[in-house]
């Protein structure tokens, strides 16, 4: 159960920090427009398309790894004084109820919506198929972004399953199962750092103190 | 059950499942798809129980967002903020302030204050502001001799800054959320933005005057530096965040580029500055990269369920019932935004500003037309009341921040005492612009003509 876990995780993070790297194009190809434009006065077709289409597939791939980190917001002002058992108990509840009936709609009704989208036939009865936008005369091809949304929603059913089985875990131990490292968010990671060096310096003034008695 | 009566169900068991703690987006999501089936549900539904209007209202719902090009320009500003605050830029910033403020009385705490705003702008993110700071200025300022209560003041309530002043990433969302133009928002927000922090450093000034103890001065030739000198720190430390912060502002101001763009150039922009101060690593580039994901993930699925439960609220009359309940109070349009904002107060205790802005504020929004009030200024009014919810115990994030980094000896009612005084700034700002609301709506009319 343990492996199964894990390898759920490593791949959620794998594919969001895969597709995280999508800001980058997205920043990229939106200055590039803003220097074409003004420098050589000859706007792209495609870039506002770039734009919606690399922020919507980041934000939705991210979705799973997000969860896997617990980085969904939630109103914990009740929940953080609950010990690890009920918390986990209440979330394995509602993960059947909220969770998985939900995410399954999405799956379900993103599915269809996709394959309606790569039917369509823009060019005419011989061109090829598949949905563009219509914001731009570049015809960029929107289809791939509506496919996102059925495979996006399908790996956070993945990582959903995994979080069940983190709350089994915690209601067999009583402890929540710690997870994979990863960047922690700059106040967290300086808070924790000045932590350690209070404990160490009490620690080295009580081995000092020990040491004198001696 | 009737309709509305079935919505009021909605928003009920909704407000309920938020104490359970359960990811929000998620509970958005199935009450949603569940009340939403039941709402849709065609005559014969059992006979075809998949064929439910619902699932359309959910995938569109759900592409709207993704396609969004509102909502585009948060990752962006995000990943600005993740690389300026990997920049090492605050000491920078800092040192060079105190040694330019000198002349005034409580310099040092002054410098601290503009350090936060101009940090804070760039950085937007509240928690890294308080704990950088916490962690520079906090220290520097109690061995110069700074009082306790001001010194912690100053950092917690500078930290908060970045959310009203432009670009702030609060302001997009609000727009999205609203439909009010982000251009004219942040147009809106500037001068009270200017406002807040013009107030805190009055504050400061005043109580170092009044009692010079609080903020001794600096021996003289720590800080006794040649002008020449001083204005090449200036010109190396504040000068390029500045410019970037200006750049970016001013595109977007006089309609050079659109907020996204303008957000990708200051993207880009904050990589050439941690680049030119050698302070870009690979690993703080992917971590930022890594961040801006989760974070962006997190507030973009949060819209995701917002907009697909109040569509189903919306369809079963819940915001009808709402609006007669409240136009049946008779209130007078000043009773009612100070009722919203005391609301918006309270739920700043338990919430964090993403969940309020995304799923409350929208219940307030249809409200305005009736009273005759300005989505922009009433945005401008939130921002500002959660800057106070950084603040107010017993959840002030933006104290906790710092009693997280802060010497051992410190404690947290300290901070919650120097806050205070902060506090009450914000309060008076508030009551300004509830007086002269031309604060906010003079320069937006006067850029981009009256609506």
């Amino acid at each position: 159960m343990n492996t199964f876990l894990d390898s759920i995780d490593r791949m959620s993070a794998w594919v969001g920090k895969a597709f995280a790297w999508c800001i980058l194009i997205l920043a990229l190809a939106t200055t590039y427009e803003v220097f074409v434009r003004y420098a050589l006065r000859s706007p792209t077709s495609w870039a506002f398309d770039v734009s919606y289409i690399m922020y919507g597939t980041l934000f939705m791939m991210a979705g799973a790894y997000a969860l896997s980190r617990n980085a969904h917001v939630r109103g914990d002002f009740v929940y953080q004084l609950w010990p690890p058992r009920i918390q986990a108990g209440i979330e394995l509840v509602l993960y059947f109820i909220f969770f998985f009936p939900g995410v399954l709609a999405l799956i379900y009704a993103g599915t269809g919506y996709a394959i309606e989208s790569w039917g369509y036939m823009p060019f005419g009865p011989t061109g090829p198929r598949g949905e563009i936008s219509i914001n731009s005369p570049a015809g960029i091809p929107v289809f791939p972004l509506k496919t996102i949304l059925p495979i996006a929603s399908g790996f956070l059913l993945l990582q959903g399953i995994a979080e069940t089985i983190r709350c089994i875990l915690c209601l067999k131990t009583g402890e929540w199962p710690k997870r994979m490292h990863d960047v922690e968010e700059m106040e967290k990671v300086l808070i924790e750092q000045h932590k350690k060096e209070i404990a160490e310096k009490a620690a080295r003034e009580a081995a000092e103190q020990e040491e004198a008695a001696k | 059950m009737s309709d509305p009566q079935v919505a009021m169900l909605m928003m009920g068991s909704f407000v309920a499942s938020i104490l359970l703690g359960f990811p929000i987006c998620f509970t958005l999501i199935a009450m949603g798809v569940g009340f939403g089936y039941y709402a849709y549900a065609p005559a014969d539904w059992m006979a075809h129980p998949l064929q439910n209007n619902i699932f359309d209202l959910l995938v569109n719902q759900t592409y709207s967002v993704m396609i969004n090009d509102v909502l585009v320009a948060v990752p962006l500003f995000l990943f600005m903020g993740y690389i300026v605050e990997r920049a090492n830029i605050v000491e920078r910033l800092f040192f060079s302030l105190n040694i330019a403020a000198r002349f005034i009385p409580g310099a040092m705490a002054v410098a601290a204050l503009m350090t936060c705003a101009i940090f804070a702008t760039a950085v937007g993110i509240v928690g890294a502001v308080v704990t950088l700071m916490g962690l520079l200025a906090f220290p520097a300022l109690l061995k110069a001799g700074y009082d306790e209560k001001l010194s912690a003041g100053v950092v917690c309530a500078g930290g908060c800054l970045g959310i009203l002043i432009p670009p702030s990433i609060m302001l997009i969302v609000y727009g999205a959320i609203s439909g009010v133009s982000v251009v004219r928002l942040y147009a809106g927000a500037l001068i009270p933005g200017f406002m807040l922090a013009g107030l805190y450093i009055c504050y400061v000034v005043g109580r170092a005057w009044i009692n010079p103890k609080l903020a001794p001065k600096p021996p003289k030739e720590q800080t006794d530096i040649p002008n020449k000198e001083l204005f090449i720190m200036l010109l190396t430390s504040v000068f390029p965040l500045t410019l970037l912060i200006l750049s970016v502002l001013g595109s977007i101001l006089f309609g050079l580029a659109t907020p996204t763009e303008a957000a990708s150039v200051g993207a880009i922009g904050s990589i050439i500055l941690a680049l030119s101060y050698k302070e870009l690593t690979w690993l703080r580039l992917r971590d930022s990269v890594y961040l801006t994901t989760r974070t962006s993930a997190m507030v973009c699925w949060l819209f995701v369920g917002s907009w697909t439960f109040s569509s189903v609220f919306s369809y079963l009359g819940g915001h009808f019932v709402i609006e007669e309940f409240v136009t049946g109070l008779n209130l007078s349009p000043v009773l009612f935004l100070i009722l919203a904002q005391c609301i918006i107060f309270l739920l700043g205790w338990p919430l964090e500003w993403s969940e309020i802005i995304i799923i409350f504020v929208p219940i307030f929004l249809p409200l305005l037309d009736a009273f005759g009030i300005d989505p922009l200024f009433f945005g401008i009014l939130v921002a500002f009341n959660l800057q106070t919810s950084f603040l107010t115990p017993p959840m002030a994030m933006s104290c906790y921040y710092l009693k997280g980094i802060a010497p051992p000896h410190i404690q947290l009612t300290t901070i919650f005492k120097g806050s205070l005084p902060f506090l009450f700034m914000v309060l008076i700002a508030m009551v300004i612009l509830y007086n002269f609301p031309i604060i906010t709506t003079w320069l937006p009319n006067l850029v981009y003509g009256a609506h």
